[in-house]
């Protein structure tokens, strides 16, 4: 290791970047310790990317500063670079080569060869069980096969931090879950992980959270933490006509927010005990109401709620 | 009953000798929302590419609005709305020639194009920035502009392939109410989507693998019929390396990481969650939580890969 134990394995304070006339990432204060898994959450145009991308060393800051394993991100970018891994949202592959030949391109970039490289090859292709499909195009490689080998690459020069931006955009859930058992697994043993993402039960899989917003870090602290930070209290309505009760749930009070969900509606109320003015509002705006459950909020609802009670710019 | 708005009967296609799409038949009544689930190269795409009539089937056949696909696939095309995974706009246009682009391509007239395009633009909530270049707007924007564009001239059936991957909570949750207005004033919406919260939205769900229809059914009904055995919840430390331990034990190969804990799968229910966690504490995992749960839809998607591919012998993702 070449920082003193217990310092952060990523650090950022007072993180600032511009472009010509917007600021994507605007004082982001942040700490990820040694072998957490951090997730990075937030809508569209928060700063995640930027942020991932002042992290690799690849924008330099306009102010403020990051470390990453103790190196400044922007005076040793390379020193940071030789020591992490990053998946990009963009898949980062050569199509028109093998499984095999894109390990071993990104292994010559990072001047590795002999016994070592060989070694590490075959662990890798054992690890994400893609030893069978080595001689295959890329092209030709399925969604889910693509981003473990996405994994595996930014794995060869054995980093010790991981960053991953979004990297299961458009994956099946099955998939997900076999590229989640395997990142988690490097943690477990160590690797430092901090990854963008859009799916909310992969946010339930980290450790801790970081709610990114306008270029901010709105809050941070464990899946439970931010769903309790939220305060929800979920209804489950069952009425007819559901546009009508949408309609006449919205206007009711201490009502905060309702959503068509299949054919229920889903009210987030102020508090408990809101049900039954709730149904009387229905029924007299003439939605029969058959059923008022509590339902079970979830980190979409919660995340959802914290952002909106932000006030949306988008 | 009307007729169904979507009515497909032992659709197939071929590319050379891989069938993408393999005998499938269901169809989908006016104003429902039918989603279509399944791995990366199922099958969905080309099933809607097909129903689009932009692609014509190697057998079979299908009806769209009343309309036969491949007899009369121009009748189709002007009573669809299609939105294709890989953006349909033009990036280098501005939002408001997108619109009138479209427009143009559908033929509406200037009247109800203008009405259509306020329309859309109030929708995608892009009223500000009709003259930004589609390539300048964030993902999720972008998608509802797409969405604008496929909407713009009423269609009376809609074809969504994949058309919130990648989008925030914030804008899957904008997306879905405009499906539901479309729904309310009687449109048709077929949607493809990875998201099981999505699938949970649908009104019924197809689930495809392989190319071939394995699932049928409205979300709480796949639930119930597809439970079998006992499921078991388990929330403890080190999940990935309790999983690939359960994964290594005998009776436990089903375990698998769901949200932030695992799901095993069991035949006996006697014992269930006590013999999980009694297992990873000798393992040297601390336990918090361990019980019985009612499957969740990922749950289903995963028994029915399992199952296809226990009986096809290949792996279909």
């Amino acid at each position: 290791m070449t920082e003193p134990a217990g310092e952060p394995a990523i650090e950022a304070r007072g993180l600032q970047k511009a472009f010509d006339d917007t600021v994507a990432v605007d004082g982001l204060d942040l700490a990820v310790a040694r072998g957490e898994v951090f997730g990075l959450v937030g809508p569209d145009g928060a700063g995640k990317t930027t942020t991932i991308r002042m992290l690799c060393g690849v924008f330099a800051p306009t102010a403020g500063t990051a470390r990453v394993l103790g190196f400044d991100v922007a005076a040793h970018a390379h020193e940071v670079q030789r020591r992490i891994g990053y998946v990009p949202q963009r898949f980062s592959l050569y199509p028109e080569l093998t499984v095999d030949e894109n390990l071993l391109f990104r292994a010559r970039v990072h001047d590795m060869g002999g016994e070592a490289l060989a070694r590490r090859h075959e662990r890798l292709l054992s690890f994400t069980r893609l030893g069978r499909f080595r001689h295959r195009l890329v092209a030709n490689l399925s969604g889910g096969m693509k981003q473990k080998l996405a994994l595996a690459a930014a794995l060869i020069h054995e980093p010790e931090v991981l960053l991953l931006d979004e990297p299961t955009t458009g994956v099946d859930p099955v998939s997900r879950g076999e590229f989640w058992q395997m990142l988690l697994g490097l943690a477990e043993e160590g690797m430092t992980v901090l990854v963008a993402t859009a799916y909310m039960d992969e946010a339930e899989r980290c450790r801790r959270l970081g709610l990114l917003h306008e270029g901010r870090l709105l809050l941070s602290g464990t899946p439970r933490q931010i769903r309790q930070e939220a305060r929800l209290t979920l209804l489950q309505v069952a009425c007819d006509p559901l546009l009508q009760g949408r309609a006449a749930a919205r206007g009711a009070a201490g009502v905060r927010w309702v959503e068509v969900f299949g054919d229920r509606l889903h009210v987030a109320v102020e508090r408990e005990g809101a049900a039954p003015g709730l149904r009387q509002a229905l029924e007299k705006a003439g939605a029969r109401v058959t059923s008022i459950q509590p339902a079970e909020p979830g980190m979409e609802d919660a995340f959802f709620e914290l952002v909106r009670r932000r006030g949306r710019s988008g | 009953m009307s007729a169904p708005a979507i009515d497909v009967q032992r659709l197939t296609k071929r590319f050379g000798d891989f069938t993408a799409v393999d005998d499938v038949s269901f169809s989908v009544a006016r104003g429902e929302v039918f989603g279509l689930l399944g791995p990366n190269g199922a099958g969905k795409s080309t099933t809607i590419r097909m129903l689009c009539g932009i692609l014509g089937p190697t057998a079979g056949r299908g009806e769209v609005a009343g309309h036969d696909i491949v007899g009369e696939p121009e009748a189709v095309r002007a009573r669809i709305g299609y939105m294709s995974q890989k953006f349909s706009l033009y990036l280098d246009l501005s939002v408001l020639e997108n619109l009138e682009f479209y427009g143009g391509v559908y033929g509406l007239g200037r009247d109800r194009l203008g009405e259509r395009i306020g329309w859309a633009l109030e929708m995608a909530g892009l009223r500000e920035r009709g003259d930004q270049l589609a390539a300048e707007l964030p993902a999720g924007w972008r998608q509802r502009l797409a969405l604008g564009c496929a909407l713009l001239h009423e269609p009376e059936v809609v074809f969504l392939d994949e058309p919130t991957a990648g989008a925030d909570p914030m804008s899957r949750r904008q997306f879905w109410e405009v499906i539901y207005e479309l729904r309310g004033a009687g449109v048709t919406t077929l949607v493809s989507t990875h998201y099981m919260d999505e699938a949970e939205r649908c009104d019924r769900l197809g689930f495809i693998f392989a190319g071939k229809l394995a699932a049928l059914d409205r979300p709480d009904r796949l639930k119930q019929v597809r439970e079998k055995g006992t499921l078991v919840e388990v929330e403890c430390d080190r999940p990935a390396a309790a999983a690939a331990a359960l994964q290594a034990t005998a009776g436990f190969a089903s375990a698998r990481l769901h949200g932030a804990g695992i799901h095993v799968g069991l035949d006996e229910p006697a014992g269930a969650a006590a013999g999980v966690r009694s297992a990873l504490e000798e393992a040297g995992f601390r336990v918090e939580r361990a019980e019985v749960v009612g499957p969740t839809l990922e749950d289903v998607f995963v028994s029915l890969i399992e199952e296809m591919e226990a009986s096809s012998g290949a792996a279909v993702r």
